[in-house]
């Protein structure tokens, strides 16, 4: 019995084994370039590591690039993106989970029709339509824009989180004593916490890495994001790889910092015995 | 503590109308318990009066004012729910103690209310716990201590006992009779359970389809149903129901001629025609079992049930129309002795229906 079932057991771990090794492949390619000297990028030909380690490319972008800047923009942007887009998620998801009103299934089609077109097609009418209202070139232009098209499937995310919350929860705290807002605020949100962390982790990543409207709606060093900044590297003539890789492995750390602040909540099953079971 | 007054109310989901006019005063005190089969809107009576539910039309009140537009929390009533909803993020004192703090209660005068409700419900030393850490039972009493903390006009109750085994429900049935005779608080408790409706109620009210059926004390339902929904579903086993047509002018020669034949006398004269069609109606352990031969309807044992405290018969007539009736005795020995019996109809046990309703005997 035991013995046959190690075989399939053995082949599972080595394809989830095969799975990560491929996933944090060019994670790993990265850190190994940002370390590795100028002079042996070329001369060593492909090495799993350098022969002897650097921090120069660490120093150069953080002393003597716009990095620090762009990396401060990025945080300004994503951070505040990720907080408008999580507290109007949680309340338009609780709505679309809790309230039956009249035009609840327009509102919803339209919302998915918003997800359906490119990017690429709505970068010129977004621009024509920031330009008069001042908002290109601004960091709270291209926090509009993100939080504008994060909403929507945020909505969507936390609306299935409150779904799986019981009705019978609020509906006890308001004859307790409450009002809707407050059963909301104290009873709910308090069980949501797992999928406010996951809204809240999504939407600040795909925040932190967008390139396209902050490409195509900022000029300039003075409010790029770092995505942006990352182009930088790459001149006329050549790429600097070392510096550019550097400058990658720093833009990880915020998004890693932040999931670390956020996993205890994304650990599921905090609403177990609300209800019976 | 108050009574609760509804009038003409009604429901519809959506053009979907689920209560169609119920009528009721509970006084206040009173422990009325709602019964009904499943869908024909306990529930939704019951979150009607707790402000759940908006009202489609008519009135309810309670302690003589209209609540119609009040919100839950402004109507002053306590629920226990059938799945308990306790706050999975509390602790037991903290799920007992929320109402309390909603109202800004003192923190001294929390503890001492929290700690007296939790010593009449056994819960002292669970107080620190998570609901989850809670058995079925133990989240039962959570979810009525949270109900008792503070004084509310009334308490109304989901089937709060369904979700707990047979000896738990039995223990927990008792002790909420005894909170009721300790508080006085009027309360409405929806239950499926006979035993739960019959043992706790001041007063039954049975439901069917949106429609109150009958109001009386347990006996009454039980010894003058108001028609046959209301005599097939209180009891158990249910009450034997048979067709026929009503002859006979004076109590001595009145019967009731069965569809397939033989005839029951009545031993009363009852306000009908000749050939009306009745339903007959008789109670399994009002049915009279005398060895085969005798005066009364021939049937034979078909099954034996024996639930320890009585034994429930199957019985069939015989012929090519048989009928099927249940028999209950207390008496082990009768339904050993013999297969073939004869049934006796006592008269002041028999219920006679026409188009479903109740007729009594001429007087
Ligand atoms: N939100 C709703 N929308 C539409 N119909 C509903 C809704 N809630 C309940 N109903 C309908 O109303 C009717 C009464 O429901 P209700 O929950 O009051 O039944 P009940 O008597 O409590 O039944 P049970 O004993 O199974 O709990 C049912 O037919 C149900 O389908
Ligand atoms: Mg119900």
């Amino acid at each position: 019995m035991r013995r046959k079932r190690l075989l399939p057991t053995a082949l599972h771990r080595l394809a989830i084994l095969a799975y990560i090794a491929f996933a944090l492949f060019p994670l790993y390619w990265l850190l190994k370039v940002s370390v590795t000297p100028n002079d042996l990028l070329y001369s060593e030909g492909v090495r799993l590591w350098p022969s002897h380690m650097t921090l120069d490319h660490f120093a150069f972008v953080l002393k003597h690039s716009d990095f620090p800047r762009f990396f401060q923009n990025s945080l300004i942007v994503s951070g505040s993106t990720a907080a408008i887009v999580t507290a109007l998620a949680s309340t338009s998801g609780y709505a679309l989970s809790r309230f039956e009103f009249r035009a609840k299934y327009l509102i919803v089609a339209l919302m998915l029709l918003t997800q359906m077109f490119p990017l690429v097609m709505l970068v010129a009418p977004i621009f024509k339509m920031l330009t008069p209202l001042k908002l290109t070139n601004s960091l709270a232009g291209l926090t509009l824009v993100y939080v504008a098209f994060n909403v929507p499937f945020a909505t969507f995310l936390m609306q299935s989180f409150f779904d799986g919350i019981p009705k019978d929860l609020e509906e006890a705290a308001m004859i307790d004593g409450a009002t809707r807002f407050k059963a909301f605020r104290q009873i709910i949100l308090p069980l949501t916490l797992p999928g406010i962390a996951a809204t809240l982790g999504f939407v600040f990543t795909a925040a932190w890495s967008e390139l396209l409207f902050s490409l195509m709606l900022i000029s300039g060093n003075q409010s790029a994001t770092f995505p942006v900044g990352l182009l930088s590297f790459v001149s006329k003539f050549s790429v600097d790889f070392g510096q550019m890789m550097a400058a990658g492995v720093l833009a990880l750390i915020p998004a890693c910092l932040f999931f670390l602040l956020i996993q205890r909540y994304l650990v599921q099953g905090l609403t177990a015995g609300a209800v019976k079971g | 503590m108050a009574s609760i007054g509804i009038s003409g109310v009604r429901k519809s989901y959506a053009q979907f109308p689920v209560l169609h006019g119920v009528d009721l005063e509970i006084a206040d005190g009173e422990f009325v318990v709602l019964v009904g089969p499943s869908g024909c809107g306990k529930s939704t009576l019951l979150r009607m009066i707790a402000g759940l539910e908006d009202i489609t039309e008519g009135d309810i009140s309670i302690a003589g004012t209209r609540v119609n537009d009040l919100d839950p929390k402004d109507r002053d009533i306590a629920m226990v729910f059938q799945s308990y909803a306790l706050y999975p993020h509390m602790n037991v004192a903290g799920n007992m103690s929320y109402s309390l703090r909603l109202r800004r209660t003192a923190k001294d005068k929390i503890a001492g209310i929290v700690t007296a409700a939790a010593r009449k419900l056994g819960l002292d030393p669970l107080m620190e716990r998570r609901p989850r850490a809670l058995s079925g039972g133990q989240r039962q009493r959570v979810a009525m201590g949270r109900a008792i903390v503070r004084q509310p006009k009334a308490f109304l109750f989901d089937e709060p006992l369904s979700n707990l085994d047979a000896r738990l429900r039995e223990q927990m049935r008792g002790e909420i009779k005894k909170l009721h005779q300790d508080l006085g608080a009027t309360s409405i408790y929806v239950t499926h359970d006979q035993i739960e409706a019959m043992t706790l109620a001041d007063r039954i009210v049975a439901m069917n389809a949106g429609l109150i059926q009958q109001v009386g004390t347990p006996l009454e339902l039980y010894d003058r149903p108001a028609n046959l929904f209301v005599a097939g579903f209180i009891g158990s086993p249910g009450m034997n129901v048979l067709t026929g047509r009503y002859e006979g002018q004076t109590a001595d020669i009145a019967r009731l001629v069965l569809d397939h034949g033989p005839a029951i006398p009545l031993g009363r004269a009852y306000p009908l025609t000749d050939g009306t069609p009745v339903s007959l109606g008789i109670r399994p352990e009002h049915l009279e079992l005398s060895p085969a031969g005798g005066a009364g309807l021939a049937a034979r044992i078909e099954l034996v049930e024996p639930t320890g405290f009585g034994t429930i018969l199957h019985l069939v007539t015989p012929g090519t129309s048989s009928i099927a009736l249940k028999g209950f005795t207390l008496d082990r020995a009768a339904a050993g002795a013999s297969r073939e019996v004869s049934l006796g109809f006592p008269p002041e046990r028999l219920h006679l229906f026409v188009e479903e309703k109740r007729v009594e005997p001429a007087s």
